[in-house]
């Protein structure tokens, strides 16, 4: 299993090091490029956990349609030919590297404590397990109700982007 | 290594090559091309008179309408595995897919009534 | 060890370096071919268009012309490049890898043979299979829409970035109505992979032809395709993306020599790469009588029979979206945008729950005289209940921003 533990630690040098670019980017483009890069490691780490269809819902949702929406939004909103430099940047970054390092803590505690001692073996029969045949049989017969639930979520979603179009 | 991540490999392979191929056709480019620099190249083109301003701001439609898109996204992540295993399911999968369906289009007809989806 | 449903056997038996050669070879290959394609298929549309206009088209690179394209390319091999002095460097850099990447990836799932031996090993001449199958080609044009969108943000233009804007919402509105259409192919084959899709449409006789394949099952499904297909890889009539009287050259205005070229490969491999999965979806692939004087384990018909029709049912289609490019003037943006949403969304979405109705009921046994009719009545109510809802032609509606 060793391959799969280098690819791991690969693919999280690299999301960490994107993330670390979303931050640290002087220009909003710039930082949703990178936040692309954190989506497609994460859809990476769930191909290594055999969760097939979770991953690429995870490329076609977020890489596919929220960053787009988020430069969309940048183009809406400010003049992209402007350097911005030194505008999107903050006094408190001290603060807020403490408080990442907190969070990172306080996850790596809970998650160590809940999992830690759980060694994880794949084998090829799991992979029909994280297949879109499967996800969807347990959606449509265990999890009816909270299925019909999204629909409401995402009338209220769409409801809500009207109202946002609206003049007033 | 399970077949999975062999096949995922071939994947790898995929991107690899076709980055080299693309990465080889502009380095080419790069190594064969001439560099004459001249000012006035690098104006931005505005259909030959100088460039007035900067601009930059989209309409708000089209805003909208990456809304409505990740809304239908959505619902296509749900859709597809309803598809694959409509046939196990039966008339059971269908009723609730078809509950689900309305409701989205209730929201497309808001949408539409509204004149969100008119762009005169 | 259970086999993947669909997965390549290639892969089965551990990896070697045989099996690391014969996927590389496979990928060069198929890429090549697929770069061969796109100026054969330039060449051929030119060709085409000019006859049906009463000119010559190209002639004078090769033989019939056919050369014209790697002509063209060679000379932008030459060309300078120049990028604006307000243009953002890195991201005007990435944006040509960016549009072209995924249209080579979206071809790999593409099933252009059967199964072949090489070396020993068994292998399908198809370069990934992976279990999401289709929805690789949602993935892989929802990543080419940031090739086209970061290209005129990057160039910090004013016609480019009006160009992007456009060009990124159509393909947005587009992508949605191409997955609901693509859902009327799952709900018969119970699959995502293309490669069961295929084997499902094999050829049994000259009546698979609307027995197997799916595009009459799935008329409605392959008709919305076509369209939204037509308007994803922004072919005429729906090239607002490079409107020349409103935009000069849209997005790409700004790009120069091999760059330019790459945008323009990008787009014509997308015309191949989308008609190629129109052929896998509802034309059977590479199914397809083969020779029966040869044995049926003979290399003629292992190997090229199966890319032999695969190429034929190819080649229609593309001449069909050639057809359309000489004969369809441009959309207005409105008429675009209204199409996709009010109407090819919709209807997608009928098609669905039809099909949906008519293999529920096959499972279940219901007759099909039955079934059939009253699901298509019941669409029916429903877009009569629509229309009664939606405003009436002069009927005022609040406007927006």
């Amino acid at each position: 299993m060793w391959e799969q533990q280098v690819a791991f630690w690969v693919i999280a040098v690299a999301m960490a090091g994107a993330a670390i670019g979303v931050v640290r980017a002087n220009n909003v483009v710039h930082a949703a490029l990178f936040l692309i890069v954190v989506f497609a490691g994460s859809a990476a780490q769930y191909i290594l956990l055999l969760a097939e269809f979770v991953a690429w819902v995870q490329v076609l949702i977020y890489i596919g349609a929220i960053i787009v929406l988020f430069l969309f939004g940048v183009m809406l909103t400010r003049a992209p030919m402007r350097e911005e430099r030194g505008k999107l940047d903050n006094s408190q970054r001290l603060a807020s590297a403490v408080v990442a390092l907190f969070l990172f803590g306080v996850l790596a505690v809970f998650l160590i404590d809940a999992f830690g001692g759980t060694e994880l073996r794949f084998r090829d029969s799991m992979v029909e397990v994280g297949s879109a045949a499967s996800v969807g049989d347990s959606i449509f017969r265990q999890f009816v109700i909270p299925f019909e639930v999204v629909s409401m979520l995402l009338l209220a979603a769409l409801v809500g982007a009207v109202a946002l179009a609206r003049r007033d | 290594m399970t077949e999975f991540y062999r096949s995922y490999l071939a994947v790898a392979v995929l991107i690899l090559a076709a980055i080299g191929m693309v990465g080889f056709m502009l380095g080419l480019g790069r190594l064969i091309r001439p560099v004459r620099a001249q000012e006035q190249k690098y104006i931005p083109y505005e259909a030959g008179s100088d460039p007035t301003g900067t601009f930059g701001q989209s309409n708000v439609r089209y805003y909208v309408f990456a809304l409505l898109f990740v809304i239908f996204d959505v619902e296509a992540v749900f859709i597809f595995p309803w598809a694959v295993n409509l046939e196990s399911l039966g008339w059971f999968g269908l009723v609730e897919m078809t509950i689900f369906v309305v409701v989205l289009t209730l929201g497309l007809v808001y949408a539409w009534r509204k004149g969100v989806l008119r762009w005169a | 060890m259970i086999p993947i449903l669909g997965a390549d056997p290639l892969f089965r038996d551990g990896i070697d370096g045989t099996v690391v050669l014969i996927v590389i070879v496979k990928t060069i290959i198929v890429f090549t071919v697929l770069l061969v394609a796109v100026m054969f298929y330039v060449w051929f549309m030119r060709k085409v268009i000019a006859d049906m206009q009463n000119r010559i088209g190209p002639q004078r690179a090769g033989p019939f012309g056919v050369l014209q394209t790697l002509a063209d390319g060679i000379k932008l091999f030459f060309k300078e490049q120049s990028s604006p002095e307000c243009a953002d460097p890195p991201v005007f850099r990435l944006a040509p890898y960016l549009a072209i990447i995924p249209a080579f990836m979206a071809f790999a799932i593409v099933p252009i043979g059967g199964l072949v031996p090489v070396a020993g090993r068994q292998t399908y001449l198809q370069l990934a299979d992976p279990g999401v199958g289709v929805l690789w080609l949602l993935m892989m044009s929802g990543i080419g829409l940031y090739g086209v969108m970061l290209a005129g943000w990057a160039s910090g233009s004013k016609y480019p970035l009006l160009g992007s804007v456009r060009a990124s919402a159509q393909l947005l509105s587009y992508e949605a109505a191409l997955g609901l259409a693509v859902v009327g192919v799952l709900v018969h084959s119970g699959s995502l992979s293309t490669r069961t899709i295929v084997d499902q449409q094999a050829w049994t006789g000259i009546g698979s032809i609307v027995s197997q394949w799916y595009w009459l099952p799935a008329i409605g499904a392959f008709v919305i395709f076509c369209i939204s297909a037509i308007a994803e890889t922004n072919h005429p009539p729906f090239d607002l993306v490079e409107a020349e009287q409103e935009l000069v050259g849209g997005f790409h205005t700004e790009y120069t020599g091999i760059r330019f070229a790459i945008f323009f490969l990008a787009e014509f491999m997308n015309v191949i790469t989308m008609s190629a999965i129109a052929v896998t979806l509802f034309l059977g692939g590479p199914a397809g009588p083969a020779l029966g004087f040869l044995a049926a384990d003979s290399w003629v018909n292992v190997w090229v029979m199966p890319v032999f029709w695969f190429t034929v049912k190819l080649l229609v289609l593309l001449y069909a979206t050639v057809w359309i490019r000489a004969t369809l003037p441009r959309l207005r943006y409105d008429q675009l945008m209204a199409l996709g949403w009010k109407y090819l969304i919709e209807l997608a979405f009928l098609w669905a729950m039809i099909s949906g109705v008519v293999v529920v009921g096959a499972r279940e046994g219901w007759n099909r005289w039955v079934t059939v009719p009253a699901a298509v009545a019941g669409a029916g109510i429903v877009l009569a209940v629509l229309w009664a809802c939606l405003p009436r032609r002069g009927e005022p509606v609040e406007e927006i921003r």
